[in-house]
């Protein structure tokens, strides 16, 4: 279970950015990329090391008004980019 | 690594019909860039990819028509930018190529034997933006072979800059190039980069492209020895696994040992573009071999080169396959291989790569495999990397 307390921060592995070419966002690590879905790239939007999991969910849930409940989807997702080391929680 | 860039999409299929006369062919945007900014280098490997005749050319790009460069190419989407040579330290605009690069946005990657860099200059290009520097353990330099041989004293300088580079918070990718006269010892080079906290280890036995070609004899081990070093580098990814260091050991076959080639780099101009010190755009670093009039970038504009020069469109899509490639089923999988070793092997690069069983030449790769299983064992038969070296091939 992911506390919703933590600060979940990028990997010093990866860069973050908006890719125009792709028109998504991408992680860029040591001569790869991988490129991030809509949702995917929203949330690691977020991630900075300073907002908390619950401040992510909502500010997500706020910016995506009808998408409905969020809060498994994004942890999902969390615990999923940190098994892959794309973020440490 | 390089592998990683598949996870990108290629918009591109190859096997799209030919549109017919200059319309350009299907393919997808250049992602990756390489940059070799000089064919100079201090160190004399006898397994680099360089081309043989490389004291031939003269005239590097300057740093303004690297930049400029760089800057088409990020418009063209490209997004890792690799810095390579020969020595890119050489360079001594090197710091400024990199701030620019890091500010239109690449992620910026030096790939460098080591040699001439210290902590201050690691530092500086930090400042500058450097996202990665990978310090290629180039296994039959000297130092390397001091280290396998158990003398640490003349590696220290390596040591030295691989720790450094972790220290300053850089990731660490090791690139080990292995051969008949190291891979036994792929023990001893796995516990180094554990030691060294490395995040990725490529293993990988060199191909025989360049200077390599001329070393086949001294450098392809033999299946026993590659089979062992596979089965040693799968019992270090359990223990390693089992004791939680996330470290990535990438164990690269060579293909002389398969039945079926590797796709040419995502396929011929989808992927990668190379660009070399005098400036001529290459779709890999190997394709300058090929009897195909290549484009400079001083004379035409990187956007055109990549749409629509003759040398970017060769060998897209499959109107140039012969049999047995053509009415292969497999042929959107690999594209027939590696234009660069049919053309090395069988002198027409319109072949299939002979590694493929298919190929009617494939014998020449079995009698390759034969021969490393009698060959003894004569570093001292290495026809080495140097301009004088270059020049008897430039002549001949
Ligand atoms: S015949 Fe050609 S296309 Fe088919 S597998 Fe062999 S190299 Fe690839
Ligand atoms: S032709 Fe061969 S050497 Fe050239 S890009 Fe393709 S695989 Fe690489």
């Amino acid at each position: 279970m992911i506390d919703r307390a933590t600060k979940p921060a990028l990997n010093k592995m990866f860069r973050f950015q908006w890719e125009k070419a792709q028109n998504s966002y991408v992680l860029l690590y040591p001569e790869g990329m991988i490129q991030l879905n809509g949702p995917a790239g929203e949330i690691l939007a977020l991630v900075d090391g300073e907002r908390t999991v619950d401040l992510i969910i909502g500010e997500l849930q706020e910016k995506f008004p009808d998408a409905g409940e969020l809060d498994s989807d994004v942890l999902e997702f969390m615990q999923e980019a940190n098994t892959q080391g794309w973020i440490s929680l | 690594m390089i592998d990683a860039m598949s996870a990108s999409p290629c918009n591109g299929s190859p096997s799209q019909p030919n549109l017919g006369g200059s319309t350009p062919k299907a393919h997808g945007q250049p992602l990756w860039l390489l940059a070799e900014l000089t064919y100079k280098c201090p160190l004399q490997c006898p397994y680099c990819s360089n081309p043989l005749d490389f004291s031939d050319f003269g005239g590097e790009l300057t740093t303004q028509q690297w930049l400029d460069l760089f800057q088409q190419g990020r418009e063209l989407g490209a997004v890792q930018l690799g810095f390579s040579g020969g020595e890119p330290l050489v360079r001594q605009d090197l710091i400024e190529l990199i701030g620019g690069a890091h500010e239109m946005g690449y992620y910026t990657n030096l790939i460098t034997s080591g040699v001439g860099l210290n902590e201050r200059k690691m530092a500086e290009f930090h400042k500058a933006g450097l996202d990665h520097i990978q310090v290629s353990f180039q296994a039959s330099d000297e130092s390397v072979n001091n280290m396998l041989a158990g003398s640490k004293k003349a590696f220290e300088q390596k040591l030295k800059m691989a720790r450094e580079v972790k220290a300053q918070g850089y990731p660490m990718v090791l690139n080990f190039v292995t051969h008949r006269h190291n891979i036994d010892r792929i023990d001893r080079i796995i516990e180094l980069c554990v030691e060294l906290e490395a995040d990725y280890v490529e293993l990988a036995t060199c191909q025989y492209y360049g200077w390599a070609f001329e070393n086949v004899e001294q450098l392809l081990p033999t299946r026993a020895q590659l089979e062992h070093a596979e089965a040693v580098t799968n019992q270090y990814r359990k223990k390693l696994a089992a004791e939680g260091n996330p470290i990535k050991l990438i164990f690269v076959t060579p293909d002389y040992y398969e039945e079926r080639p590797k796709g040419c780099m995502n396929g011929w101009g989808q992927v990668f573009l190379t660009v070399t010190p005098d400036g001529k755009a290459l779709p890999c670093h190997s394709a300058r071999m090929l009897p195909i009039e290549f484009p400079n970038v001083k004379e035409m504009s990187l956007q055109q080169i990549w749409d629509q020069s003759p040398g970017f469109n060769y060998f897209r899509g499959d109107d140039w396959m012969k049999e047995p490639c053509r009415s292969c089923d497999e042929k959107d999988k690999d594209f027939g291989g590696c234009h660069c070793q049919a053309y090395m092997l069988t002198g027409d690069m319109h072949n299939a790569d002979p590694v493929c069983g298919k190929s009617p030449h494939h014998d020449k790769i079995v009698t390759a495999r034969n021969r490393a299983e009698e060959v003894v064992n004569r570093p001292d038969e290495f026809v080495y990397r140097n301009e004088r070296n270059s020049r008897v091939f430039a002549k001949g």
